[in-house]
């Protein structure tokens, strides 16, 4: 038996006696750069495809919630920031081994990427809001700018193919390559956590769309997107089982310990095998509302990413 | 040459001078602190033994702090001594993530602050504060390059630990068990 205590009064604000570092913002912003990925990376697979008039939502609808998400995301993450007058840091250099830094050059080309697209869709999209807005109208030069980012759609969906991926993985590589948080140290969790994001964007697509074909595709891709995360987070669950000691430890946080019910009560249950089920039962032909399973696929997403945050920062070496 | 500090836990009484020390020395707020004592107690009695040690950053050779600093604020400068950049700290915490031992704190002004190994008095030639306070005289501090510092000396006669090797950091503060 080992016992440990600190008698020099550590109690350190954010880490004694364990870390409280990242909050909810950085959990949110995890989530929402999932869902961006997840989102562009349909729009711009189904625009090559040229499906754009099969799945309006996939390609131009949904595609109005990435940059709203990703400004959200990047508003959150420089909130969660104690130094944030200094931002501007993460600009001044690019460091290969810091996946925050992969993540920061990422975002600032994908956000802007975002924004062109849904801005490229905008007037065949919302007409109506353009009537009333007369944008178009009132400044002469959006013309010409709409008309050069046409015409480089096809580029930028090229672009945006690899780049929603690198964000997808990103935000899962984030906590993986901490080796000091054994719960975050496993590789699986840039898959999974990319599966995720793509899950939860096809369920957005789902929930925006107004085609009964769209969503019945959207939910086939759903469907076997819930079934990879669910094969994901076994290995998950796994690799931690065959893990060192300290890995055993944090695997009890999610089996048998204080987080078991919300991981899988809200993840699993609630968040995949629930709205799988559905999706399977809407496949063979009955009639379930698609909106549901997606929203319950889109809040897993969610609080798996609260639940990733919370337990990963209890979790440490122990000397 | 490559810095490392050597501790001895057996002539550790526990005392914290070194932290007192080092919080005055390197202006630490209140209710922080770069070093720390720790008490443990292992065994089952009747045989039980009881350690103490200071305890601060081990300055790794390989420094997950380092690599994952998305600015360069953290920093490794000549001896092997891992620095913060104060100004070009964004306080995004990913360094105090990835440290194993809990060695880093956001100072309340919003950078991340740790242990220095007293940089600015190693420049001048003299010993760490809470080497130099130390009144059992169980720290020592010195070049690891040369064979023939007392740091080396020590860590070549006497049985020594490292702080959880397991993590694969390369500490450089030694503990002498
Ligand atoms: S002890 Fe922690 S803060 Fe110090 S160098 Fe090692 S990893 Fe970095
Ligand atoms: S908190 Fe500061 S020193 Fe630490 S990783 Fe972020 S920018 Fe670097």
């Amino acid at each position: 038996m080992q016992e440990e205590l600190f008698t020099s009064g550590r109690h350190i604000p954010n880490i004694d006696p364990s870390l409280q570092i990242w909050h909810w913002p950085i959990a949110l912003y995890l989530f929402l750069g999932g869902l961006a990925a997840g989102i562009l990376f349909f729009a711009a697979l189904f625009y090559i495809l040229g499906k754009e008039k099969e799945y309006p939502s996939a390609v131009k609808i949904a595609t109005t919630i990435p940059p709203i998400a990703l400004s959200l995301g990047l508003l959150a993450l420089v909130y969660d920031l104690t130094h944030p007058l200094y931002t501007w840091q993460l600009y001044t250099t690019f460091r290969i081994e810091s996946p925050m830094s992969w993540g920061a050059w990422v975002l600032l080309i994908v956000t802007p990427l975002s924004f062109l697209w849904t801005f490229s869709f905008y007037r065949e999209s919302f007409s109506n809001i353009e009537s009333k807005l007369n944008l178009f109208k009132r400044l002469k030069f959006l013309n010409t700018f709409e008309k050069f980012v046409i015409t480089n759609r096809k580029y930028i969906a090229y672009a945006l193919i690899p780049l929603s991926i690198i964000l997808g993985v990103y935000t899962g590589i984030l906590l993986s390559a901490f080796n000091a948080r054994p719960l975050w140290n496993n590789a699986i969790l840039g898959p999974l956590f990319l599966t995720s994001g793509l899950s939860t964007g096809a369920a957005t697509i789902i929930l925006l769309s107004k085609s009964i074909k769209e969503r019945h595709l959207f939910g086939k891709i759903d469907l076997g997107l819930i079934i990879i995360e669910l094969a994901l987070i076994i290995h998950m669950i796994m690799g931690y089982y065959a893990g060192s000691q300290v890995q055993l430890e944090a695997m009890e946080l999610l089996v048998g310990g204080e987080f078991t019910l919300m991981f899988f009560g809200f993840v699993v249950l609630l968040g995949l095998l629930v709205p799988a089920l559905l999706e399977l039962i809407e496949l063979t032909g009955y009639k379930v509302p698609v909106i549901v399973p997606a929203i319950m696929v889109i809040i897993g997403g969610l609080i798996f990413r609260f639940i990733m945050i919370e337990a990963g920062q209890l979790t440490r070496y122990l000397y | 040459m490559r810095y490392a500090m050597v501790i001895d836990t057996l002539k550790c009484v526990g005392c914290s001078d070194c932290v007192v020390a080092c919080q005055t020395e390197n202006d630490v707020p209140h209710g922080y602190c770069r070093d720390w004592i720790t008490e443990s107690v292992s065994g089952s009695y009747p045989n039980v033994e009881l350690e103490l040690k200071s305890e601060r950053c081990n300055h790794c050779d390989n420094a997950p702090c380092v690599r994952c600093c998305p600015t360069g604020a953290s920093h490794i400068v000549e001896g092997g001594v891992v620095l913060v950049t104060a100004n070009e700290c964004i306080g995004c915490g990913a360094c105090i993530e990835s440290c194993p031992y809990d060695a880093r704190y956001q100072h309340p002004d919003g950078y991340v602050d740790k242990c220095t190994f007293c940089h600015h008095r190693l420049v001048k030639g003299q010993l760490p504060a809470c080497v130099s306070v130390c009144p059992t005289k169980c720290m020592y501090f010195g070049d690891l390059d040369n064979p023939n510092s007392e740091v080396s000396q020590l860590l070549k006669n006497r049985k020594y630990k490292t702080l959880a090797p397991e993590a694969g950091t390369n500490p450089h503060v030694f503990y002498l068990i």
